[in-house]
């Protein structure tokens, strides 16, 4: 007769049996260590979270991030839908605020003649937050965007029914529907080149490093190194969405 | 025994009770069973039942036909989608592959002050052209146009980050014939500080302290101008400096408002009230 064949071996057992014991004996010390099915991951396991950082007082809203987004992404043409984009905010004597982007700064910005003083003026390049907890994900009816096990939000273009939930759901105004494939559209952090080493194409052209980009878990890294170095803000903090996009030297009225 | 748990466990027993004839007599017994309930169920109810059936048969049949059969594998979604994004063609190949053929233009670069300017930006996307220079040629910006993106003066530009205003900059000349694009530098060195504190200059020429220099309060090494960010000029870092032409027994020009040093603004600094390039008092 042959032997018995275990459904569970004995190796296994003992690591699903310790597992279950520290849990029970230590329930801390796996908390919130969960990957996307709810299944626990190893602490040994390095993660990886793929996050930007933005350096305000840097950005001297060139915008040629938002225009090579636009080539190396086909992004239609066409204005006022990107993939990443520049504001430029205008504090004024008296308090009052002007943002502009004209073209997403694509064409770069002109001067603007104002009547009254400017206090303060500044750039603020925007792009998909690609958040933690990503409500855009929460609202999908078909499962069509999604966040990858390094925490990057993608849209399935096949699967999209274009139903726009995700682009009301965006607390960011990031998403968009493509004209022509009428699917929802966004910022990837440009997944087909951080899977291959280089970095998304906003970081690449960026003539003052005002953009960096790494892994928010990493050890020592640029991004690591800048989120230590400065006081990080990221944008709408209480709706809790837990943004990866963190940006430096933010002034208070950066909605 | 709690109440439920009593009820539960009265069921159970009579389930034993009826053991006896359910080993004898299954199939007929549950038969009748079954039966003796389809008739209790009303007939508008089993009429429903069809279209429950149908609806939950449509669904699994739907499920099957519609839902890709690698979704869910790593999450609610379907796992080769990430494969699709992932395959996009790259069109801005990176700075380190213009090396290879171009290591003349690289060398010069890596030590200007377009050190960190990448080559696509200038060039435009050139995946295309690493894999055949010849069959893609890329362009050149030689117009006045194309610097100004980075090099116009706008008020919302940091501070020392090197602007003009190409109206008044050595107009209708290109700037790559006085400016080498991949090692610009100042063909001269500029005499002004205007030429990169734009801002500050023009705010200062609207304030009341129009007439002083920079140099009054900023002493600069003249290396800043060749090389601002190693050599910096020196800033006041102590109220008694403004007070030597603000204080009351200070020995300046009369027409010079004063103020009361030991009391005026407490223990800031003037600045922090007053912007030394544009001081209000209001
Ligand atoms: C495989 C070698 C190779 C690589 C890699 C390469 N080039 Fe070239 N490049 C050439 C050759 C050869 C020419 C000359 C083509 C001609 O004159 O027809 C050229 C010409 C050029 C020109 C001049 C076009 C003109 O009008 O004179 C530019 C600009 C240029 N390359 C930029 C780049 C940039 C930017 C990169 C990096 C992304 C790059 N090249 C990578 C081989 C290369
Ligand atoms: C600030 C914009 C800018 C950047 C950055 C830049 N270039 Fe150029 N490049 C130009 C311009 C403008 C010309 C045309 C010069 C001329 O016609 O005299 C040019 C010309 C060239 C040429 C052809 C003429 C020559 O001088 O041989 C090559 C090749 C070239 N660039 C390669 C590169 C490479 C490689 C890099 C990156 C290391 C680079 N460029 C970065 C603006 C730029
Ligand atoms: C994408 C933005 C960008 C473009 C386009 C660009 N530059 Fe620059 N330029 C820079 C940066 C960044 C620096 C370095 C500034 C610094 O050191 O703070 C710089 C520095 C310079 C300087 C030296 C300033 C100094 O401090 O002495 C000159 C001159 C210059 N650029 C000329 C040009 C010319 C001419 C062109 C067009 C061929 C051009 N730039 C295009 C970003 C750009
Ligand atoms: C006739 C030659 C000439 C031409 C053409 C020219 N420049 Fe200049 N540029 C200079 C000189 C000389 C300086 C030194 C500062 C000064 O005296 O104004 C300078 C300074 C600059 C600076 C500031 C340097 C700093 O350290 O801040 C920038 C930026 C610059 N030029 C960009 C440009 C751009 C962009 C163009 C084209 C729109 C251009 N230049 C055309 C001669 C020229
Ligand atoms: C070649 C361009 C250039 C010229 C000319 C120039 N500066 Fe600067 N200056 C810079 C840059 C770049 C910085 C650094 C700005 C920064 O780090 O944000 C700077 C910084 C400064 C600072 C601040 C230093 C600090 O530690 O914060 C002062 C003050 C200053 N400059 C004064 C002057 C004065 C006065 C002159 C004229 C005598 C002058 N500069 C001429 C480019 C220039
Ligand atoms: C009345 C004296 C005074 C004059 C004149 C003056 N500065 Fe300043 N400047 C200051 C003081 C004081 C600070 C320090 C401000 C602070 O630390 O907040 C300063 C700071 C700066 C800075 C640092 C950046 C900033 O904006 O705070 C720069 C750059 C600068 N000055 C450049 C200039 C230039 C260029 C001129 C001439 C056009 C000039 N200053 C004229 C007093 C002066
Ligand atoms: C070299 C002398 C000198 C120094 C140093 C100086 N100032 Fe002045 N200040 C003047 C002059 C001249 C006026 C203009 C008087 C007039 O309106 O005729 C003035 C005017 C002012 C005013 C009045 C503006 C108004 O609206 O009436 C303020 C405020 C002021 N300065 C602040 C400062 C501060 C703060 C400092 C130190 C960073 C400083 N000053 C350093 C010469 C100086
Ligand atoms: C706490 C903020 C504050 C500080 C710090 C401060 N000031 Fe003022 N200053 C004011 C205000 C408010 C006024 C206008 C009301 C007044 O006259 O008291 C003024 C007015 C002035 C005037 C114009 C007075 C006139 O008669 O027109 C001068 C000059 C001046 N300050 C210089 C200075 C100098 C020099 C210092 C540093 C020793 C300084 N201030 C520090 C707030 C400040």
């Amino acid at each position: 007769m042959d032997k018995i064949d275990f459904k569970i071996k004995r190796r296994e057992f003992f690591g699903k049996f310790f597992f279950v014991a520290v849990s029970v004996l230590f329930p801390g010390a796996l908390k919130g260590k969960k990957d996307e099915k709810g299944h626990f991951v190893r602490n040994t396991l390095r993660e990886v979270s793929w996050g930007m950082g933005i350096e305000i007082d840097k950005c001297i809203g060139c915008g040629r991030c938002a225009d090579a987004c636009k080539k190396e992404n086909d992004v239609p043409p066409y204005p006022f839908f990107f993939r990443t984009w520049v504001e430029r905010y205008i504090i004024l004597e008296g308090g009052e605020v002007i943002v502009d982007s004209p073209n997403g700064g694509v064409n770069g910005f002109k001067p603007r003649a104002e009547e009254r003083k400017i206090i303060k003026s500044f750039f603020v390049p925007k792009l998909c937050n690609h958040c933690d907890k990503p409500p855009c994900v929460q609202v999908c009816p078909v499962g069509a965007t999604f966040k990858t096990n390094d925490g990057v939000i993608l849209v399935d273009s096949k699967y999209c029914i274009g139903c726009r939930y995700c682009i009301q759901a965006c607390p960011y105004g990031a998403r968009f529907l493509h004209p022509e494939t009428r699917t929802a559209e966004k910022c990837t952090f440009c997944y087909h080149r951080i899977v291959k080493g280089l970095v998304p194409v906003c970081v690449e052209v960026c003539p003052t490093q005002a953009r960096i980009f790494g892994d928010t878990k990493g050890r020592a890294s640029p991004l690591v190194r800048f989120m230590r170095m400065n006081k990080i803000r990221v944008l709408k903090p209480y709706l809790n969405t837990e943004p990866k996009v963190f940006y430096a030297d933010l002034d208070m009225e950066v909605k | 025994m709690s109440l439920p748990s009593a009820i539960f466990f009265s069921k159970f027993n009579s389930f034993f009770d009826n053991s006896y004839e359910f080993s004898y007599n299954v199939t007929p017994l549950t038969m009748r069973k079954v039966k003796l309930l389809w008739n209790r169920i009303p007939d508008q109810l089993k009429r429903l039942l069809i279209p429950v059936i149908l609806v939950i048969g449509l669904f699994i049949a739907m499920r099957h036909l519609f839902v890709p059969s690698d979704f869910g594998k790593y999450g609610h979604y379907r796992a080769s989608a990430v494969e699709e994004v992932a395959s996009k063609e790259i069109k801005y190949s990176g700075h380190r592959v213009c090396e290879e053929c171009h290591d003349d233009i690289v060398e010069i670069k890596k030590n200007s002050y377009h050190r960190n300017v990448a080559c696509e930006v200038c060039h435009g996307p050139a995946a295309a052209h690493t894999q055949d220079p010849e069959g893609n040629q890329l362009l050149a910006p030689t117009g006045r146009g194309y610097c100004p993106l980075c090099h116009e003066y706008l008020p919302s530009r940091p501070t020392g980050f090197p602007q003009i205003v190409s109206e008044s900059h050595n107009p209708m000349r290109a700037c790559i014939s006085c400016h080498d694009p991949h090692d610009p530098k100042p063909p001269t060195v500029p005499k002004e500080c205007e030429a990169c504190h734009a801002d500050i200059a023009r705010a200062k020429a609207l304030s009341h302290h129009v007439y002083l220099s920079c140099t009054q309060c900023h002493e600069t090494p003249p290396e800043h101008k060749v090389r601002p960010r190693e050599f910096r000029p020196k800033k006041p870092n102590n109220r008694e400096f403004c007070g030597t032409c603000h204080s009351k027994d200070a020995p300046s020009p009369k027409e010079i408002p004063r103020v009361d040093m030991a009391t005026h603004g407490e223990r800031y600094m003037c600045w922090q009230c007053h912007y030394p390039h544009l001081p209000e008092v209001h």
